[in-house]
């Protein structure tokens, strides 16, 4: 499995969610999980997905991810989820 | 499975406190580049840098952008050129030579600095050894992105005074024939005691004979990290503030061995070590002053400033050490002055010495680093401040080094802009009494006893 972790902050807004998710369906990105939370004041979104072999490059996904976030006023970012692991667990 | 608070807290860490990967260096032999031929050597040099190294900026690229952690610098460390040269350099400028083709090499593949343009002789100096110092300030005021070491002493083999003396003379010359770029040679050589083979921190990375064909080393870095995660809990006790800043070094470590690992196995070469080194820059809020200053001292330079900085060393070492299966290199916190805001700030308040710098430089993981002096400062005294250093590295088995930039046509008082990573810095005055009878005697300082461990 190739696991990536989506980050979405920015102001709270209608379609966030439905956004993200319809550009992630059009690439063939099985989602695995979901969590959100507000931190100051500011919508934090993180996606757990599934990046399938057949995938688009890497950078491409992040590029229209975060094109995607730009049209909404989001920050949206695409990272490999190891960088999460290997930081927070043994 | 990863929690949300875990990745708010990684991307604030990267995005707001300034954690990235400091650099990512590969090692390359070049013993394998020795030839009779000067001509012949510098073809072999290109091609075997060419061969190993010219998929890594766009390697270290690619990972920068998969982790979403910067990756500053793509590095090259290459064996010590005067063992390369040796056998067909016959004037310092056939070095200069090497010296240029290791220049173009390094703009070719896209990487900022080269390292080891350099010689250990911390025992002595062969014939070649000293053809290369002599060629050093020629070498760095023609090329634009090599760096240059000098090891002249180890605890194990004591202090090359006759080395220390050619350097003086040698970081002399180098700000002179570099006066019109305010002497800007002498901030790309670092002379050193105890160098390490591995370290991929620049002026004084070079590839040790005692290394593999090529390896990928890493340098990490995060004082913005560390000193925010001081600044959660002000006031803290002694153990709750070493276990902050123990699991902070653990963290950001973790990413170093990561990024590590990738780059080895895309480059197909094999990891070498990882630095545990908090290296600041001169961006705000990337600064180990501002650590000290958060532990609890005004300015770097106050009473106390070295034992904050001693237990500040220490606790990153522990945290790191777990975090990283090799941990190598310089491992500790730089104490840069030109690279470091807080430490500009430290020295134009009236707070830091340079004779504080030296008893910090004994608790840290380097040495006088990046500190500008008069230009007027004679190279006996450049000499005494390197027999200084290297003393206390001899001594303390530990790595010790002088970059400083006796900056021609300034004064104590005077400002010098380096630019870029090499920030700028306040000339500090040094101490004017003479050494030269010192640094004159010939030969060697011997081993100390407690090197004799056999």
């Amino acid at each position: 499995m190739n696991k990536a972790i989506i980050t979405v902050v920015g102001k709270d807004t209608v379609g966030i969610l439905a956004k993200t998710c319809t550009y992630l369906a059009e690439n063939g990105i099985n989602i695995l999980d979901i969590a959100q939370t507000v931190v100051q004041g500011y919508f934090n979104m993180m996606m757990v997905v599934d990046l399938p072999e057949t995938s688009r490059p890497f950078g491409e996904i992040a590029g229209g991810l975060a094109k995607t976030g730009e049209e909404m006023g989001l920050q949206v970012k695409c990272q490999k989820a190891e960088i999460f692991e290997k930081m927070h667990r043994i | 499975m990863i929690n949300i608070s875990e990745v708010i807290e990684t991307n604030k860490m990267i995005q707001d406190e300034n954690l990235d990967v400091r650099t990512i260096t590969m090692g390359v032999s070049l013993l394998d580049c020795a030839d009779a031929s000067v001509a012949e050597c510098r073809r072999k040099i290109c091609a075997k840098l060419k061969r190993c190294a010219g998929r890594l900026v766009e390697t270290g690229d690619a990972i920068a952008s998969e982790f979403g952690v910067p990756i500053v610098n793509k590095r090259v460390s290459v064996t010590p050129a005067a063992a390369v040269g040796a056998s067909c350099c016959r004037s310092p400028q056939d070095f200069v030579d090497i010296a240029r083709t290791l220049d173009d090499a390094a703009r070719d593949l896209g990487v900022n600095f080269l390292g080891g343009f350099s010689a250990v002789v911390s025992k002595g100096m062969t014939p070649a050894d000293e053809l290369l110092i002599r060629s050093i300030p020629e070498a760095l005021a023609s090329t634009e992105r090599i760096c240059s070491s000098v090891n002249v002493g180890s605890t194990k083999t004591g202090i090359d005074m006759d080395a220390v003396r050619l350097m003086g003379e040698t970081v002399k010359a180098a700000a002179e024939r570099t006066k019109d770029r305010d002497s800007i040679a002498c901030a790309k050589l670092v002379v050193l005691c105890n160098a390490p083979d591995d370290n991929p921190f620049m002026a004084g990375a070079f590839h040790g004979v005692s290394e593999g064909d090529a390896v990928v080393n890493v340098g990490v870095s995060g004082p913005g990290v560390v000193k925010c995660a001081l600044a959660q809990i002000p006031g803290a006790d002694f153990e709750t503030l070493c276990e902050t800043v123990k699991r902070t070094a653990f963290k950001i470590t973790r990413v170093g061995q990561l990024v590590a690992q990738e780059a080895s196995r895309r480059l197909g070469v094999p990891f070498g070590i990882i630095d545990l080194s908090l290296a600041p820059t001169p961006a705000v809020g990337d600064s180990v002053a501002d650590i000290l200053r958060e532990i609890g001292v005004e300015h770097p330079g106050a009473p106390g400033t070295t034992a904050a900085l001693a237990l500040l060393n220490d606790q990153v070492k522990k945290g790191g050490v777990m975090a990283s299966s090799y941990v190598g290199g310089l491992s500790g916190a730089f104490i840069p002055v030109s690279e470091d805001q807080g430490m500009i700030d430290a020295v134009q308040a009236g707070a830091l010495t340079i004779e504080k710098l030296e008893a910090m430089t004994c608790v840290c993981s380097v040495g006088l680093d990046m500190i500008a002096i008069p230009g007027d400062t004679s190279a006996a005294a450049i000499a005494g401040i390197i027999a200084d250093e290297a003393a206390i590295g001899m001594v303390n088995q530990k790595t010790t080094a002088v970059r400083v930039i006796p900056v021609s046509g300034k004064r104590a008082g005077d400002t010098v802009e380096f630019g870029g990573l090499l920030g700028h810095a306040p000339v500090m005055p040094v101490n004017t009494f003479d050494c030269s009878r010192l640094i004159a005697r010939k030969g060697r300082i011997p081993a100390p006893i407690h090197s004799f461990k056999n």
